[in-house]
């Protein structure tokens, strides 16, 4: 059976696990019809010209786990930035798991998304919030349409989360290949500041697809930084789908750092709905092998005043591929916009491959708007310094890269996850160089 | 030290050396002098083993080692420095990071442990002193942004950190000022000494007050047409490079 036939049929089964008497279940409802509508994307979808899912929908994924597997904290540990305070949400095969999460409902919530759906008490911000900044596309759709679990998070007004929120998303492999769709939702309030950390951990070589949505709410001045760390297991794939919805004066940044998977694709939508809103869109992708990255990312200005920062860098070794397709809109009301866009791109291999594509729809007469991208190699007088100096080649190049993808890395605010993406970037350039020094 | 051989180089299938024979020999200072695209820079750049440089003929030996196969940092490991004449800038890498790494793959491939943190900053508060450079400029990205004057000194600043055996200053006074050229100079000298030897490459005599040669060479067409002592320098400087040409009949 295909995966979209099998995903249909087993909505039948879903219906038998959750209230479908609610609000949220007749989003579910319309959203499946949607998905059974639009489908998945293929390459004759603009969007999806230079990413394929054809291989990996092939795989018979079990679209629920069927068991509650549990995992050891010290056999994780390593996946967790463990060096420091934070709340932890943690999922082992799409189900929560309270034994290696931390949560809290001390002036905040910090906990589940299948809470959230069920409990009256969160009745109200639902209905505000769920799934009202999430587009209506195929992938998205399926998400909503199977959305149970995930993370919730709600930040009242006038509050700073003093720790960082990790959310982690653990597969064990038990099932031979699993379907995972993961759906948060995060509300920040007015005057509020949250630090995000997101990861998704695959723990055996089985394939894995996730399908996540994430929708997040940043309220008046609230300040939210979020950071996707990408570096699964070679047979695990990942659609992450997040949209932003901004409202005046608040500052929201992105940073996803891309190292491993098999394929992942991030469509990051940012909307900014009022005045002197900051969006921060910010990546750095090191693959090699035949892996695929995807950057699809929208930022659509809509009210004056307000500014968006894209900085994007690549390298990418052996066969790999990169796309990176950036789309600013800058609505007509919207004057004084200053949007910047830049996606850098190093191709240290002759069959590695990047597509680029900035795509500006500008209404407005006066803004600033610029973009750049640019494809290269490293360049050799560089190189012959720094060899001149007695630094190796593979050492030398290492540090160019490095260097290269360093300015990403220099508005990461929580340090310990700066120090660990600085390991991981030393890792994945095979060298044994101290960055941090 | 060093005894260059007959060596013939070329560039992209234009040939540039025709023919070099140099000997330096430990505590001496060889200035090397010529008119533009007479091939001094390139060989330098030959020396310190630039991969885009052909060595169609002859030996480059260092210490009794034919070193024209290895590579540059290789070479570097050897005890070869080159001084650009123009320093690249490499945004994102700190000059104290860049220093710590190549002195730790140096010493790597000498079969040494990585040097302590505390030494480390010790020598590179000596030799930062030593250049007069302030120490807010080592956390600055290595050459971006730097004046003229501050990539030189920059450059000797690193070969004091490295302690060469034979320096090689490629038209090291090429935009400095009077006071950055007696820094660098004095920078020059006092890492002289009887076990190394340097070489320095100019267009004009000036440098030649400060760091004082113990032989000059005039290098024309690709080949050394004249030796001699520092008076040398001081006749090219009266006369021009023209006599020369007419003297080897060039």
């Amino acid at each position: 059976m295909e995966l979209k036939e099998k995903l249909l049929s087993s909505f039948l089964a879903f219906e038998n696990q959750v209230d479908v008497d609610t609000y949220v279940h007749d989003i579910r409802s319309k959203a499946i019809k949607t998905f059974e509508t639009k489908g998945f994307p293929n390459k004759m979808d603009e969007a999806w010209k230079y990413t394929s899912l054809n291989k990996i929908l092939k795989e018979d994924y079990s679209v629920f786990s069927k068991e509650e597997n549990a995992l050891e904290y010290s056999d994780v540990k390593k996946y967790f930035i463990h060096d420091i305070d934070s709340y932890k949400i943690i999922f082992i095969d799409g189900k929560y798991s309270s034994h290696l999460s931390d949560t809290t409902h001390d002036g905040m919530d910090v906990c589940l998304m299948s809470a959230a759906l069920t409990k009256p008490k969160y009745r109200l911000v639902i209905e505000n919030y769920f799934n009202k900044a999430a587009k209506d596309d195929g992938l998205s759709a399926l998400n909503t349409a199977f959305s149970k679990e995930g993370a919730y998070i709600n930040i009242p007004k006038n509050k700073i989360a003093e720790k960082p929120i990790q959310i982690i998303h653990f597969s064990t492999g038990k099932e031979s290949a699993l379907m995972l769709q993961p759906r948060n939702l995060i509300v920040v309030g007015e005057n509020s500041h949250v630090q995000i950390i997101e990861r998704h951990q695959s723990l055996t070589s089985n394939p894995v697809l996730t399908n996540s949505v994430t929708e997040i709410f940043a309220n008046k001045r609230a300040i939210v930084d979020y950071y996707k760390v990408q570096n699964d297991d070679q047979n695990a794939s990942l659609i992450d789908n997040t949209y932003i919805n901004q409202k005046q004066q608040s500052h929201v940044s992105v940073h996803t750092f891309s190292f491993g998977g098999k394929l992942t694709r991030n469509n990051l939508n940012f909307f900014q709905n009022g005045e002197h809103i900051d969006s921060t869109l910010k990546g750095v992708t090191i693959i090699g092998n035949k892996q695929h990255v995807d950057h699809n990312t929208l930022v659509h200005h809509i009210e004056p005043n307000c500014e968006s920062h894209q900085d994007y860098k690549g390298i990418f070794g052996d066969n790999s591929v990169g796309v990176f397709n950036g789309k600013v809109v800058v609505e007509k009301e919207a004057q004084k916009t200053n949007a910047f866009q830049a996606n850098n791109n190093i191709l240290v291999s002759d069959k590695a491959s990047i597509n680029t594509k900035p795509q500006l729809e500008i209404f407005a007469d006066d803004v600033k708007c610029s973009h750049g991208c640019t494809i290269g190699q490293l360049d050799e007088s560089a190189m012959f310094y720094l060899r001149s100096r007695g630094i190796p080649e593979k050492e030398a190049k290492a540090l160019l890269m490095y260097a290269f993808a360093n300015n990403v890395l220099e508005s990461v605010k929580i340090p310990e996850l700066k120090k660990r993406i600085n390991k991981l970037i030393a890792n994945k350039l095979a060298v044994n160089i101290g960055f941090d020094l | 030290m060093l005894k260059i051989k007959d060596l013939h180089a070329s560039v992209d299938d234009k040939t540039i050396l025709r023919g070099i024979n140099l000997e330096v020999k430990a505590g001496e200072v060889h200035a090397i002098m010529g008119p533009n695209g007479s091939g001094k820079s390139t060989l330098a750049s030959v020396i310190a083993g630039k991969e885009e440089y052909e060595v169609d003929k002859g030996n480059i030996i260092l210490e009794g080692e034919n070193i024209g196969e290895l590579e540059a940092d290789e070479r570097a490991h050897k005890g070869i420095f080159l001084s650009f004449q123009y320093p690249v800038e490499i945004p994102g890498v700190s000059v104290t990071n860049f220093m710590k790494t190549a002195i730790n793959e140096t010493r790597k491939a000498r079969g040494l442990a990585d040097m302590p943190a505390n030494e480390m900053l010790k020598l590179i508060r000596e030799k930062s002193e030593l250049l007069e450079i302030d120490r807010k400029f080592l956390s600055r990205s290595l050459n971006e942004g730097f004046s003229g004057g501050e990539k030189k000194r920059n450059e000797i600043f690193q070969m004091a950190m490295l302690e060469p055996k034979l320096a090689i200053l490629d038209e090291t006074d090429s935009g400095l000022d009077i006071d950055a050229l007696r820094i660098v100079a004095n920078g020059v000298n006092k890492l002289k000494s009887k076990d190394n030897a340097t070489i320095v490459i100019t267009h004009y005599q000036r440098l030649l007050d400060y760091i004082i040669p113990d032989f000059v060479h005039v290098i024309h067409n690709g080949r050394i047409v004249k030796s001699g002592g520092k008076e040398l320098a001081l006749e090219l400087e009266e006369k021009g490079y023209d006599w020369i040409k007419e003297e080897v009949g060039a």
